[in-house]
């Protein structure tokens, strides 16, 4: 895009391109995703402040330390980190045209970050049952408003990965499925990256207040 | 995109690949081992937190914290460099702006609201009598 | 069937939330029914649904969705100026113990809603329209990065000025002025369905804006035509770069605050609640950090504008380029160290207020040096005093002023005297007025004739702006009075009758208004209808600078039969002063996306999504969501999206302006 059209001495200059060079289908598609994946970032941002600002605002209610089990979230991080290195594998797999092997590398992300949904489900479940809703307090608020919206993403991620594995499927590695599995790509290691900051923040630094 | 043979520049799925890193959308990819590296990373990065809180090791809570937010920060970076192949070079550059920018932003925005919100619940509390030079 | 039964299917909706009982609502609905009936009918008898659906609604071209946009800035023009005469003329006279013919409710909700239309739905469409149809155009490119996605965002536009003008029939809209802050936004306080029609208006349209960011920016960065470094880029396209880097990263934010609001709505959570650890005062920081970007956006695309006007009507290159694309840089990044400045008054003390202050004051420097740059590109030039020019110096006297009045505020004990007085309003309607309005109406005096063929008609165009200039300065400079002697906004009934005069100037002052819009639609209609048209067969009938000007007017649905080499900014007045030769044979078959109806589909299964979360038909949310992402996911199963123009068709469309241009020599 950036082809230097400067002449010869002596050479009329050109002003128009009468060979096509061909634009790369899909070539924006990568920075474009990456684009929307910043505004995401954002909205986890305004996210963290929310939870920065009101985080200690326990309302007389349940704080972290009645209800955070660290064992619990380092298995969920376990299984999420996981899947960051199987989608890896995933992508190499595609890179070298192996239509099954990505396949399976993907069904066995997807697993994991089922694995994840449930244990991040089974948590809530758990706080809601003690009584520590939602509504009890700003700090609860808060808290169900990051992890759940962090959850609510792996959600679609794996929605697209099923839709991703039929395309896949029926289609084969053509351009257009491969762009996609990169952008999924990069949703899904962004989701870990999300991921780190929810630990650190709400669960480690809330348990040492 | 069903392919219309002499159209289309970017190749099918199946050709060989000489150099894995760097294919012929101009991406950069990773290897089997950058991807493993990037991953015993994130695990130590992740267990040394965990060990530090669960175990209560740091005494002073403010330097936990710290430390524990720095193998955070660490842990992103190794995201951002290993899982998410982020470089200089890709896509001319605009990728790690839009990142910087983003980062800037988001600074910006986190610390921002909480020196503000700190200011605000201070002044506001009921009962907190303020300094009239502190008002405007 | 039971009462449960109808509450299940219809949720909060019932017969009482129909707003018979007020008049003037249900005349304007009456005449609304009668005259969309009438389009309706007109439509159905010309035979004329499979043309626009064909032609326009499923068009992915950019030049066409950037029309649609304008289409719909200036009919929701029209909806938030008559909110504006309907509360100019409430506080002319309810004076001496009248209660004009406005009650609280309806006229909390009068000031609520012009906000939001005027922001969100007239000035954001105005200028993603401008963006939309001349970027591409100007960088040399056929459309732009994602053109089903930018069909969909303004899909997703309307989908939310639905919702908005849905709430005047149904129900109503929130009262609780154009942000609306909690706790009065709350539950407790709203409970009706106001607030909840603000808030799914502004959430389906803001993702519409937000993706549009994405595209623009992704256009900018990997379409520009060949030799078009960025420093070669045109200063339109650079101040259109800036803002959608604004966009993208600023309503994400608005996305997430209004999320939250909802929570607190819906399910009873404690954000922004006065108990159990909520912060009202942290929702107004997060929309606020929003909210200054967000203004930003507005006017830095109508700076673009004035730049290309400038250069053009003074027949020379632009002044100081490089500080331009400086100033416009620096802009964008002070934006985000501003926000606190709209609530000074909040309470957080000397240090954070002068901290903020001062940023404030030091954002309004490259401003100046921009300002500075326009009067230089002029000096000395050979001026053209048409249309666009007039807008523009009128934009710098006025918006200079508004300008000022803002550094004036930006002083935090000045502050606490003028905060939410009219002083403020005067300000904003000042330069948002004064800069992006009447850098849209300089826009659309500019590039009518690039869209369309033939130029506006210049003796109503020049009836509008004088009524305009009269009309504001008229209806605003007396709320500057106002504000100083100490008027709070958002009144309703006065217990002074000493204020009453002025009032009554400013009310005036809008009929001015009125009578310069009424100029622009005739403008339009002579203009459109008219038999003698001024018939643009050059594509260059302004001696333009830009690559827009190197097309037909309008331009050919490819834009470029080969694409422009660049090599100097200004790359259109290079071509001309070197002699470029238009190439006119040789044509190659062109690559283009197809048209799809996909985007009107979700955006309308958005707008019933919103709908039934207004009323809690629960059945209907789960449905319409489900329906949404199934909509979704279908739509990606298509991979038929592209085809090829024939070379005969572009070689036919090419040969007719060989032969236009040849003819005009």
């Amino acid at each position: 895009m950036s082809s230097n059209a400067t002449t010869a001495e002596g050479e009329a200059p050109q002003f128009y391109e009468l060979v096509p060079h061909h634009h790369a289908p899909h070539g924006s598609t990568q920075i474009g995703f990456w684009l929307y994946l910043m505004s995401d970032c954002l909205i986890f941002a305004s996210l963290f402040a929310i939870y920065g600002v009101l985080g200690g605002n326990f309302a007389a209610g349940p704080s972290p330390e009645h209800l955070f089990n660290l064992q619990l979230v380092a298995v969920s991080t376990g299984a999420l980190l996981l899947s960051s290195i199987t989608y890896g594998f995933a992508m190499l797999d595609m890179d070298e045209g192996k239509k099954t092997g990505t396949l399976v590398w993907l069904v066995i992300t997807g697993i994991l970050g089922a694995v994840f949904l449930r244990l991040t489900l089974y948590e809530f479940y758990h706080m809601i049952h003690e009584g520590a809703v939602p509504q009890r307090s700003a700090f609860l608020s808060a808290f169900f408003v990051l992890v759940g919206t962090h959850a609510l993403h792996v959600t679609f991620g794996i929605l697209w990965l099923v839709t991703l594995l039929i395309q896949i499927g029926t289609k084969g590695l053509i351009p257009a499925n491969k762009i996609r599995v990169q952008c999924l790509s990069m949703f899904w290691h962004f989701l870990d990256v999300i991921w780190i900051g929810v630990f650190t923040v709400v669960y480690l630094m809330g348990m040492l207040r | 995109m069903s392919a219309s043979t002499s159209h289309d520049t970017l190749a099918s799925g199946t050709h060989a690949h000489p150099n894995p890193e760097v294919h012929g959308d101009g991406h950069d990819h990773g290897t089997r081992r950058t991807y493993l590296i990037g991953f015993a990373l994130s695990v130590i990065l992740t267990a040394i937190p965990f060990w530090l809180v669960m175990g209560n090791v740091i005494a002073d809570t403010t330097i936990a914290t710290l430390v524990i937010m720095a193998f955070g920060v660490v842990q992103i970076f190794v995201h951002m460099v290993y899982f998410l192949h982020m470089n200089t070079k890709s896509e001319g550059g605009w990728t790690m702006m839009a990142a910087i920018f983003t980062i800037i932003v988001i600074v910006i925005a986190l610390s921002g609201s909480l020196w503000v919100m700190f200011h605000l619940n201070t002044n506001m509390m009921p009962g907190h009598i303020m300094n009239p030079a502190d008002l405007i | 069937m039971t009462n449960e039964f109808w509450s299940f299917i219809f949720g909060r909706l019932t017969w009482d939330v129909l707003p018979l009982h007020e008049p003037i609502v249900v005349i304007t609905f009456l005449v609304v029914a009668v005259g969309g009936l009438a389009v309706v009918g007109a439509l159905t008898y010309f035979k004329l649904w499979g043309y626009l659906w064909k032609e326009w609604f499923t068009s992915v071209d950019h030049k066409k969705v950037g029309i649609m946009y304008m289409v719909l800035g200036l009919v929701m023009l029209l909806r938030g100026f008559a909110d504006a005469l309907m509360m100019r003329l409430q506080q002319a006279i309810a004076f001496n113990g009248s209660e004009g013919y406005l009650n609280a409710h309806h006229y909390d909700q009068l000031f609520s809603v012009h906000g939001v239309i005027m922001i969100f739905f007239v000035a954001m469409p105005l200028i993603t329209g401008f963006m939309n149809y001349i970027v591409p155009l100007q960088i040399g490119a056929r459309d732009v990065s994602f053109p089903f996605l930018n069909n969909f965002s303004f899909w997703m536009t309307t989908g939310g000025a639905v919702l908005v003008m849905m709430s005047l029939f149904v129900g109503e809209f929130a009262q609780t002025g154009w942000l609306a802050f909690p706790p009065l936004s709350g539950i407790e306080h709203s409970p009706a369905s106001g607030v909840d029609y603000y808030i799914w208006a502004l959430q389906v349209a803001g993702v519409g804006t937000t993706l549009s960011g994405v595209n623009l920016i992704a256009t900018i960065i990997k379409m520009r035509a060949p030799g078009m470094t960025l420093m070669k880029m045109p200063v339109f396209t650079w101040t259109s770069l800036c803002t959608n880097v604004l966009i993208v990263a600023s309503f994400p934010i608005l996305t997430a605050v209004l999320t939250l609001l909802a929570l607190d709505r819906y399910v009873g959570t404690n954000f922004f609640t006065a108990d159990f650890g909520g912060s009202p005062m942290m929702y107004i920081n997060l929309i606020w950090i929003w909210g200054h970007p967000e203004v930003y956006i507005l006017i830095l695309p109508c700076f673009g504008i004035f730049s290309e006007v400038a250069s053009t009507f003074s027949g020379k290159r632009l002044f100081g380029y490089t500080s331009m694309v400086y100033a416009t840089v620096v802009i964008t990044v002070l934006s985000y160290l501003v926000w606190l400045h709209h609530f000074f008054t909040m309470g957080s003390g000397a240090s954070v207020n002068s901290f903020f202050g001062i940023t404030t004051m030091i954002i309004s420097i490259p401003t100046g040096a921009k300002i500075f740059n326009w009067l230089f590109t002029m000096y000395k030039g050979r001026i053209r005093f048409e249309l666009p020019m007039m807008w523009l110096i009128a934009f710098m006297l006025t918006f200079t002023i508004g300008g000022m009045t803002g550094v004036l505020l930006a002083v935090p004990p000045a502050d606490f005297v003028l905060h939410n007085s009219l002083f403020l309003v005067a300000h904003f309607h000042n330069v948002i007025i004064g800069g992006v309005l009447f850098g849209i109406f300089a826009g659309i005096n500019y590039w009518w004739p690039k869209a369309f063929g033939y130029k506006l008609n210049e003796f109503w165009g020049k009836v509008s702006f004088w009524l305009w200039n009269v009309g504001f300065w008229l209806a605003f400079g007396p709320l500057y009075v106002l504000g100083l002697m100490g008027i709070t906004r958002r009144l309703r009934t006065f217990d002074d009758p000493s204020l009453q005069i002025w009032f009554i100037i400013a009310g005036i002052g809008a009929l001015v208004i009125a009578g310069g819009i009424g100029a622009m639609l005739i403008q339009f209609g002579v203009s459109i209808l008219g038999k003698n048209k001024e018939w643009d067969t050059t594509g260059d009938p302004w001696n333009g600078r830009t690559l827009e000007w190197a097309t037909s007017s309008p331009p050919p649905q490819y834009n470029f039969a080969f694409t422009p080499v660049i090599h100097d900014n200004d790359a259109w007045a290079d071509m001309k002063n070197r002699h470029s030769q238009r190439p006119i044979k040789g044509f190659m078959e062109i690559h283009m996306p197809r048209n799809t109806g996909t985007g009107v589909v979700l955006a309308g299964l958005s707008v019933v999504l919103g709908f039934a979360l207004i009323w809690y038909m629960w059945w209907l949310v789960i449905l319409s969501f489900v329906a949404l992402i199934g909509a979704a996911i279908i739509h990606t199963f298509n991979y038929d999206r592209d085809y090829y123009i024939p070379v005969e068709a572009v070689a036919e469309v090419e040969d007719t302006r060989t032969r236009l241009l040849s003819g005009a020599r």
